[in-house]
């Protein structure tokens, strides 16, 4: 087993004890809650007349069904509006604070936690969403959650967890020009595979690592789920400390000092102890483009789409084929599409939309296609905003819309239609994700979406660059 | 939080859904995610592989009449990935599946099931071949899923499962149903907050 990695630590300082069932007690350090996964939850409390153990260590917000046009209430979805006042009125009864769609502090609950410094090294962090693993990017040990264990972490604070083994996923060298964030964490599910991830957590590391941004690492960690993985960190580093100071739920002045002296504990140990090893070149990864039904089934822009046979599960590949209607052998360049969608948990923060609008700049969205920039909250569009990107979007013929989860899983009024094929910066291409059960998703960084806009069809964007 | 509801067994006819990698938007489309409670999800799972637009049934096990009633569900590898919504679960079990066997679950799925009452055991790829052949071939054959002896009997067949030892533990002794269990250590919860430095704000 692993040892003396960030995960060991973090999961040794937060043991509250072995359960008779065998399972760990884990503390939860810092809970975000929003509409989807949670109505279920607070009833469950009621039911069993149970408060919530530790109020202040929940924070709510609003995201996977909010309209990211006309947000006037109440809503022209009425189930979508019911939800929210279900979180409304749990959030007063339980005493949680409640980030609502009037608050400057609104958006997607992977944005929010991290740009409110609410999410920080060393912690435990749970969430009734699968990406939740995004804010790992901080040294973060944080995993999606259902509904019956926000119930747990509400009542107790805790959960009954089984520890994970660890590998240390290095990513080496430097990335070529027009290579992203996406592009690497594509690369690595498409090499480990969909379930390879299954029963570890993801620790990235290696000079690309190293070397990215903060946004780039929620990137990158967000979607270690889609590799199977419930957990991805990253070791807090400078890069870390330097984006969370100042930050409004971040210490100030000494404490801030004290906090970066804990949160450089945590990091993994230079001698630290791996169940897995694995070992990626940079230079290796292009611009990524998933084909199929699956974020693992992906190829790089000058590959051609491989025969099922290349794959461990032919039938799951042919069943990909037949659903998004075209030819092992083909190029993935040159794909047409119908919709452009920028935004999700994923890929919708300020180095995405510098991203995006740096291809965009100057030029038009190909006339037919339907093309949305989503800010991932609404600070992001604040900034955005400020530095001029929305008149860049708009000018060029994108939507510029208020911060939500949108078009990622079409629980809004943002859906495909139909076949409709979408390029997306966002993490799921399942089957009917984005809306329309015959919908078919190609997922890629914002800047090959932004490119791929431009064009009506998947380009490569280093032709930009 | 009632009384303590053991699982040690799982018994009825079956139904295959085949696949690797079936997610949960699959298993259950996001626009039902809206409802405010998880009643209705029953009426819900694949359907959008059951349905069309049209609400005409389309050829799927799930609306096979010869499956009608099955207690216990057999898929392939990765069932359950994607999205951590329990609703997936949830429809399968409100629809009537009480237990799930399979190749291999997704980390959370698992969780989900487990949490709920559900039992998510795995056998090797020939041996869920072998029985979804057998429920195919004969829909009236009753299986055995023992989650204490970690086993299923059909007919003179018996299969050895797999089970992680703490939900194993967890189903049989009752403590799936997790808040209670967690909520007698509360002060021992207080005890490792108050050893974690943020839990002041790094005020000392």
């Amino acid at each position: 087993m692993a040892e003396r990695t960030l995960y060991d630590k973090i999961w040794q300082s937060h043991t509250v004890g072995v359960l008779p069932t065998g399972q760990t007690q884990l503390f939860i350090g810092l809970h975000l809650i929003h509409e989807i996964t949670t109505a279920p939850a607070f009833d469950m409390l009621r039911e069993n007349g149970l408060d919530v153990a530790f109020p202040g260590r929940t924070f709510a917000t609003v995201d996977h069904i909010v309209p990211t046009d006309i947000r006037s209430r109440p809503f022209l979805d009425s189930e979508a509006e019911e939800l929210t006042k279900a979180l409304e009125k749990n959030v007063r009864q339980f005493g949680v604070e409640f980030f609502g769609l009037d608050s400057p502090n609104q958006g997607i609950v992977h944005v929010i936690g991290p740009q409110l410094g609410l999410t920080q090294p060393g912690m435990t962090l749970a969430c009734g969403d699968s990406h939740t693993s995004t804010h790992g990017a901080f040294g973060t040990l944080a995993f999606g959650i259902g509904t019956s264990q926000v119930r747990d972490v509400l009542a107790t604070q805790t959960l009954a967890m089984d520890k994970l083994k660890v590998r240390q996923i290095r990513v080496n060298g430097s990335l070529g020009t027009g290579v992203y964030a996406k592009d690497v964490i594509l690369s690595i599910i498409r090499r480990l595979g969909v379930s390879g991830g299954k029963g570890f957590a993801y620790e990235y590391s290696g000079l690309v690592i190293d070397r990215m941004n903060m946004e780039e690492r929620m990137t990158v960690c967000n979607m270690s789920i889609e590799g199977g993985a419930l957990v991805g960190y990253v070791n807090p580093d400078a890069t870390t400390f330097e984006f969370l100071k100042g930050r409004p739920y971040v210490p100030k002045r000494e404490a801030f000092e004290r906090a970066v002296n804990y949160w450089k504990s945590v990091a993994s140990d230079a001698d630290a102890k791996y169940d897995d090893v694995v070992n990626m070149e940079g230079k290796d990864i292009e611009p990524t483009v998933t084909w199929g039904i699956n974020p693992g089934q992906a190829v790089g822009i000058s590959e051609k789409l491989p025969k099922p046979e290349d794959y461990g599960d032919p039938d799951g590949a042919k069943k990909a084929y037949e659903h998004m209607g075209w030819q092992p052998g083909s190029p993935i360049l040159g794909t047409p599409i119908n919709v452009a969608f920028i935004g999700s948990c994923t890929n919708s923060r300020m180095t995405d939309l510098r991203a995006a609008a740096k291809i965009a700049q100057g030029r038009k969205v190909k006339a037919g296609i339907r093309a949305l920039v989503v800010p991932g909250s609404a600070e992001v569009k604040k900034l955005a905003e400020q530095e001029g990107l929305h008149d860049v979007f708009k000018e060029a013929g994108f939507e510029w819309r208020e911060a939500g989860c949108s078009m990622c899983l079409a629980m809004n009024p943002d859906k495909l239609n139909g076949r409709e094929i979408s390029a997306s910066s966002s993490n799921r291409n399942f089957i009917g994700r984005q809306g329309s059960p015959g919908g078919r998703t190609l997922l890629m960084s914002p800047a090959m979406v932004a490119a791929a806009a431009l064009n009506g069809k998947v380009v490569d964007v280093r032709e930009y660059q | 939080m009632g009384e303590l509801v053991k699982i040690t067994k799982v018994s009825g006819t079956a139904v295959a859904i085949r696949g690797n990698d079936i997610d949960t938007d699959r298993i259950i489309p996001a626009r039902y995610l809206k409802e405010v409670t998880f009643a209705r999800m029953g009426s819900y799972p694949f359907f959008d592989e059951r349905f069309d637009a049209n609400g005409q049934q389309k050829p799927h096990p799930l609306n096979d009449a010869k499956y009608k009633g099955a207690s216990i569900l057999f898929v392939n590898k990765n069932f359950g990935c994607g999205s951590s919504r329990e609703h997936a679960p949830q429809a399968l079990y409100r629809f009537g599946i009480q237990a799930i066997v399979g190749e291999s679950f997704a980390a959370i799925f698992a969780g989900n099931c487990t949490i709920m009452g559900v039992p998510a055991v795995t056998v090797s790829h020939e041996q869920v071949e072998l029985m979804m052949k057998t429920v195919e071939q004969n829909p009236q054959t009753q299986f055995t899923v023992d989650i204490e002896n970690k086993r299923i009997t059909f007919g003179e067949t018996q299969i050895a499962t797999d089970l992680p030892e703490t939900y194993r533990s967890a189903l049989t002794s009752g403590s799936w149903d997790s808040t209670a269990m967690l909520r007698a250590n509360l002060d021992q919860v207080k005890k490792t907050a108050s050893r974690l430095p943020y839990m002041n704000r790094f005020a000392s």
